[in-house]
């Protein structure tokens, strides 16, 4: 396995998995880099053996040279060291210069695809995660994951060897002292085994609540006019206090865990060199060590005591690494419930009982060969949603067909299931039951990209991306002409676009210049209509318009409509003037079709949506 | 404020946030940011005054205990083994292995306490700090956050105050201790053998030069990062603030590109500070080996011509490791400095940030208007909300001045006036970070606006999109400040009171309905946080939300989801209108609040609204003119003045704009 980045999602054992194979998983984003990987590696190792070599040197000049009062080899032995002493330099040099672009390459495909895959995932899903703790996925633990990766990792490695390669000199200089020394390594890890299990849960208490943290600021930040038209900071300031409060709780025992460990480190290794020198101390009086060979035997000693400090270092990033990737992957585990033909077929359990598969799913589509004939014709077989979890259906049994080039306005009470019908078109939601068509294909059986390029969305909730106005029109149509947008913004009633500051190129939403309800409304019904879909789905396109506008919005919308199947939602008599036909929804079911007039006088309940009795005297 | 720049004198001009889009700043400016991030931290370490020295002593001491080793070690080489060697006497030896001993315990104490305190103490500076910034964000006027943008907000509390965190976590302890091992370490060296130590001090020449081109340029580079790394995180909340445009309009392949660049230049920042940082240890490395090797062979030459002992030349040498070690340290940390530095520098220029719309120096109280007014006025007449809760229970956590707070009861109130003078207002365009100094380019919304509502009255504002029936609005709740003239409350310029009490006086209603995670009950609360479940639900019934409500799963309980996900528009916008019922205002302001209502939903509202702004001043912005109804006068607005000025019944009677808005209206209803 693990040919490929995308490799790691399919062998997803889901969630729950330890943390530690969690970060074993994310092992093909560090492939591209191996050779960097492997020469950091090399690189690293080289320099610690002349790390180690340089004490050896000492031995000899000292045991050599000085005792022998031999001033013609110091010099060599010297230029020998400083020799060493500059590989090891020059070694460091290259390991942290390919390391730091290594890891953040991968950092950044990491967080490219997690982007991307949260991207790809239903709205449903976002809907029921906090988006402070998607942010802080994205960001403190990928840091987390890029940390170890780039160092933790290549260091592991070189400490396990340094540990070894000293303690096998230290033995070799002198079996007995070599072996003390090497047996401190016991304690360490049986320290190390309990520190770590007592980390894990630490760790992941404090990422978990970072994201909660994330989810309370992002909301004072998105919500701030609430919050000051309420006069509510107060209380948004306590909540995140009491959060922030939390986390510091967590993180001074988390403090106070490593202050124990790093405690441990210090001891155990200095304590080993204590008996060291004594023992050195009584080897030397009896003549089994000189003395040159005991201050390089300390020295070498002295080198055991780093790669145990740092294993303490690398056990906690890794730790922190290994929870971080496993909150990383809860998300990359996320199958997109919605996605284009292929996976769809291969994931029925989501769908499968209550669908109705028609026969020749898998064959290519022959309702292509037949589109011609219900091109653009929009249809609701006994089209059943629930949302998970949830006991009763928001629509039971909505069928209804809208022919090509009809438009047809959906009106019903507030919360009747209108948005939710719109959006199970272009499949930000898919059905529960039944199905709908286009053209006389299931919308499931459409590849994605083009249902979207067949569909052409107007939110109720006018979003418009930090882009220029041009953009945001042309997000349907890239290729649409000046001319194009310009009909498109004529029609909108958005003229008012060329006379900003810098024109149709003035950059707008959230990074740009503010817009009023009604202009971002605007700018958005152009964007639906400059994508000339084959069918067009209007959430209520113009609640934030004025009366004249409405007037000329409609007006110009009636032409634009005229060819092409539109789904409209609508509260309003003056928006279902466009429909050639009304639906209304009621109890999740179609309740009645026809023309205003007719529902008007036969449906007592529409009449009542629609009439504004106590001002319309 | 920032960006009204050009003609201050310099240092003034990089107030607050002016600075952070500067990438490559010039030396004053960089001495002042550094002196404001170092004020900032000396603040927020102020009251911890006895946790710093008792940190700072554990590391003392936890770092002589380490440097007593080495000496311990030559000590032992020169003074232990001769006397065992010689005489076979091992109580010289005995007694050092034993301070050995003594030494290594007390360290290891040492460190325990220091990293445990360097952890409790850096944590709650960092809960400080974000306490502090969280509510001076909210304190910043909505005219900041329109410009500064939610996402860079966020990128500020995350990450930036992450840095800070991680710089106490890893690097504060690691850079006492190695500037104290290096003057120990100097010291003992210089005590030791003077000669050789001149040898090693020479080492500081090239390590001098060196660290001060990294200091320079991985300043630069962090700023870098941390503006890249912010960039992200804008792009990030964006993007899924509004997924399901995204993907209804398949901008997913373009915001992929977007992001794709966005997160290249943050890896590539962080590649080129990690390449400084090589070169920077790699140096130190170079020189540290340098050094020991020229000791050695000088030692040598000094040992072989008598002039010094063996074990000096030893200690020497471990002490040489020692000296050099903490310099790779610092080498190491000076990452989660930088970061922390250059994090600092944003979240100092955050909070140096004035409010363009201050809380008042001297704030006044409002008068206790004429039929005594309640510091919550509350409707007695209105049915729905009756039997408001013990005085106390209503206003936790702000202070208010006591005769406000005193006569707070179930009184029937009237309401305030509300009067604008010769108001003068215009936004400012474009400016994204706040940086662009074109005040003078300010559109001109209202040029000279003035009207007064008489306390108790229900008040229309129609006229066509941009004539400026929100910017009235927002002025009324202080959203902004008039450039000229004033609005008052009962006479009291707006300007002059405390934002709690404007908050409770009055209370803006827009069609953002937007809802907080936690539950229906919660956010409805949010009006008036002491309110009861009683006095939620009735609120609700209220405005006809109830039934909604009632059939969610759990009712009132239910979990709203991110953003009200799960919630209808409508349903959304009824209980942010329950919000605003039960919070109970003087001042009700309406703006375009029934925008998303079906008509049903929207008579009963209006049916609420008669009996709840009886006593209240309201002004109410639609565009659907069914709420005009219930108003006891209208204005009809244009490019900012008002055109006309009427009893709904009179002007409908007339020819004007009014007559003619509802002419078309009524038609549109049918």
């Amino acid at each position: 396995m693990s040919e490929t980045g995308s490799d790691i999602r399919s062998t997803a054992t889901p969630a729950a998995a330890a943390p530690v194979s969690a970060l074993w998983r994310l092992r093909p984003y560090l492939r591209p880099y191996r050779l960097q990987l492997l020469s950091m590696l090399m690189a690293a190792l080289g320099a610690e053996a002349a790390a180690i070599a340089i004490p050896l040197l000492t031995k000899s000049i000292i045991d050599g040279a000085i005792t022998h009062h031999d001033k013609r080899l110091l010099l060599p032995l010297g230029l020998a060291a400083a020799g060493l002493g500059i590989a090891e330099a020059a070694l460091s040099l290259i390991r942290r210069w390919v390391q730091g672009s290594a890891v953040a390459g991968m950092e950044k495909t990491l967080r490219d695809d997690l982007y991307a895959h949260l991207q790809n995932l239903e709205p449903a899903f976002h809907d029921g995660w906090q988006s402070g703790q998607l942010l802080s996925r994205a960001t403190s633990d990928l840091s987390s994951i890029r940390r170890f990766a780039g160092f933790g990792l290549v260091f592991l490695i070189i400490t396990v060897t340094t540990f070894t390669a000293v303690a096998v000199l230290l033995i070799r200089l002198n079996w007995w002292m070599g072996l003390a020394a090497s047996c401190m390594v016991a304690p360490v890890v049986v320290f190390c085994l309990r520190f770590e299990r007592r980390y894990k849960i630490l760790a992941r208490r404090v990422q978990d609540q970072e994201g909660d943290l994330a989810t309370l600021i992002e909301e004072g930040a998105t919500g701030v006019r609430v919050l000051k038209a309420l006069g509510r900071a107060p209380e948004a300031a306590a909540t995140h206090a009491a959060q922030a409060t939390q986390m510091y709780t967590t993180k001074v025992s988390m403090a106070r865990l490593l202050g124990s460990f790093w405690s441990m480190l210090d001891l155990i290794p200095n304590a080993a060199i204590a008996l060291i020198l004594v023992l050195g101390a009584l080897a030397v009086s009896r003549h089994a060590l000189t003395i040159g060979g005991l201050v390089a035997f300390i020295t070498l000693a002295l080198q055991l005591v780093w790669p145990i400090e740092a294993l303490g270092y690398i056990l906690a990033s890794g730790e922190e690494a290994a929870t971080a990737a496993q909150r990383v992957l809860e998300i990359l585990d996320t199958k997109p419930s919605i996605t284009s033909v292929p996976a769809s077929t291969a994931n029925p359990p989501d769908h499968g009982p209550q669908r109705n598969v028609p026969a020749a799913r898998s064959q290519p589509p022959p309702s292509q060969a037949a589109s011609p004939a219900r091109w653009g014709q929009l249809s609701f077989e006994a089209v059943e949603f629930r949302y998970p979890g949830s006991a009763e259906p928001v629509l039971r049994d909505v069928t209804l067909t809208v022919a090509r080039g009809e438009t047809l306005v959906i009106t019903g009470a507030t919360g009747s299931g209108k948005t939710t019908l719109l959006q199970l078109v272009p499949r930000l939601a898919d059905v529960t039951g039944g199905r709908v068509l286009i053209g006389g294909r299931d919308v499931r059986d459409i590849p994605l990209p083009e249902l979207r390029t067949l569909v052409g969305f107007g939110f109720e909730e006018a979003t418009l991306f930090s882009a220029s106005v041009r953009e945001n029109v042309m997000f349907g149509a890239p290729d649409a002409t000046a001319a194009q947008v310009e009909a498109a913004l004529t029609a909108a009633q958005a003229r008012f676009a060329y006379d900003l500051p810098w024109g149709l190129d003035t950059r707008i939403g959230e990074q740009g210049m503010a817009l009023s309800g009604g202009q971002r409304q605007r700018v958005a019904l152009a964007r639906a209509i400059l994508a000339r879909p084959q069918v067009l789905v209007l959430d209520d396109p113009l609640s934030a318009l004025d009366v004249h506008t409405e007037e000329r919005v409609t007006r110009a919308l009636g032409e634009v409509l005229a060819g092409t199947t539109a789904l409209v939602v609508a509260h309003r008599p003056s928006t279902v003037a466009l429909a050639d036909r009304v639906a209304l929804l009621d109890g999740g079911v179609i309740a009645a079709v026809g023309t205003h007039r007719e529902l008007l006088a036969t449906q007592p309940k529409y009449a009542s949506l629609m009439t504004m009795e106590e001002v319309a005297r | 404020m920032t960006g009204e720049a050009a003609p201050q004198p310099a240092g003034l001009q990089w107030r607050g946030i002016a600075a952070e889009k500067v990438d490559d700043v010039s030396a004053p400016l960089a001495a002042l940011l550094r002196r404001r991030s170092r004020g900032l931290l000396t603040d927020l370490l102020r009251p911890h005054k006895r946790g710093v020295m008792t940190t700072a002593a554990a590391i003392v001491v936890a770092s002589l205990a380490a440097l007593a080793g080495p000496w311990l070690v030559g000590v032992a080489i020169d003074q232990g083994i001769p006397p065992i060697t010689s005489s076979g006497d091992a109580g010289p030896l005995t007694w050092i292995a034993a301070a050995f001993a003594v030494t290594v315990a007390v360290q290891a104490v040492a460190t325990r306490s220091f990293v445990t305190m360097t952890g409790r103490v850096g944590q709650a500076v960092v809960l400080e700090l974000r306490r502090r910034v969280f509510w001076h964000m909210q304190a910043l006027s909505v005219a900041f956050h329109e410009s500064y943008t939610s996402g860079r907000v966020i990128s500020r509390q995350t990450s930036d105050i992450e840095a800070i965190s991680a710089l106490f976590e890893e690097g504060l302890d690691s850079l006492i201790s190695a500037v104290l091992t290096l003057l120990l370490v100097g010291t003992g060296m210089l005590l030791l053998d003077w000669r050789l130590a001149v040898v090693v001090l020479a080492a500081f020449v090239p390590l001098t030069l060196l660290a001060g081109w990294f200091r320079n340029h991985s300043a630069i580079a962090y700023r870098r990062i941390r503006e890249a790394n912010s960039l992200v995180i804008v792009h990030f909340v964006e993007t899924f603030g509004g997924l399901r445009a995204v993907q209804a309009f398949r901008r997913e392949h373009r915001n992929e590109e977007i992001f794709d660049e966005l997160s290249g230049e943050y890896a590539k920042a962080s590649a080129w500070s990690s390449r400084l940082n090589a070169v920077f240890a790699s140096g130190i490395s170079l020189v540290a080996n340098v050094v020991i090797a020229t000791v050695l062979v000088y030692g040598g030459v000094l040992v072989i011509d008598g002039s010094m002992k063996v074990g000096v030349l030893a200690s020497f040498l471990l002490y040489l490791q020692r000296f050099f070690d903490p310099l790779q340290d610092v080498s190491q940390f000076y990452n989660s400095f930088q970061g922390a530095a250059s994090a600092l520098e944003k979240l100092s220029g955050i909070l140096e940030e004035d409010p363009s719309v201050p809380e008042p120096a001297a704030p006044l109280a409002l008068p206790a208007a004429a039929p005594p007014a309640p510091a919550i006025p509350r409707s007695a007449a209105s049915p729905a909300l009756a039997a408001p809760p013990a005085p106390s229970s209503r206003t936790p956590a702000t202070t208010l001045p006591p005769p406000a707070a005193a006569t707070s009861s179930a009184l029937p109130s009237f309401g305030r006036r509300v009067r604008f003078e010769s108001v003068r207002f215009g936004y400012r365009p474009g400016g994204s970070g706040g940086s662009s100094p074109r005040e003078g380019t300010a559109a001109v919304v209202l040029p000279d606006f003035s009207l007064d509502i008489a306390a108790g009255q229900t008040v229309a504002l129609v006229g066509e999109t941009g004539a400026g029936k929100t910017t009235v609005a927002r002025l009324m709740a202080r959203f902004y400040d008039p450039l000229a003239g004033r609005v008052t409350l009962d006479g009291v310029d707006l300007r002059d009171l405390p934002n709690a009490v404007l908050r409770r006086e009055v209370v803006l209603l827009t069609q953002e309905s937007f809802l907080f995670e936690g539950t229906v009950a919660d956010n409805i609360r949010l009006g008036r946080p002491a309110a009861s479940d009683a006095e939620v639900a009735q609120a609700a019934r209220a405005i006809g939300a109830h039934e909604f409500i009632a059939a969610l799963p759990l009712e009132y309980q239910t979990p709203v989801g991110k953003r009200g996900g799960r919630l209808s528009a409508g349903q959304r916008q009824l209980i942010s209108f329950a919000r605003a019922f039960i919070a109970a205002p003087a001042v009700l302001v309406l703006d375009e609040a029934t925008a998303l209502l079906d008509i049903p939903s929207e008579r009963l509202v209006q049916a609420a609204l008669r009996t709840v702004l009886t006593g209240r001043t309201a002004v109410i912005i639609a565009h659907r003119l069914s709420t005009v109804a219930i108003a006891d006068r209208v204005l009809v607005l244009r490019a900012g003045e008002i055109i006309e000025d009427g009893a709904p019944a009179d002007l409908l009677g007339g020819d004007g704009e009014y007559a003619d808005l509802h002419a078309r209206w009524a038609a549109s209803l049918v």
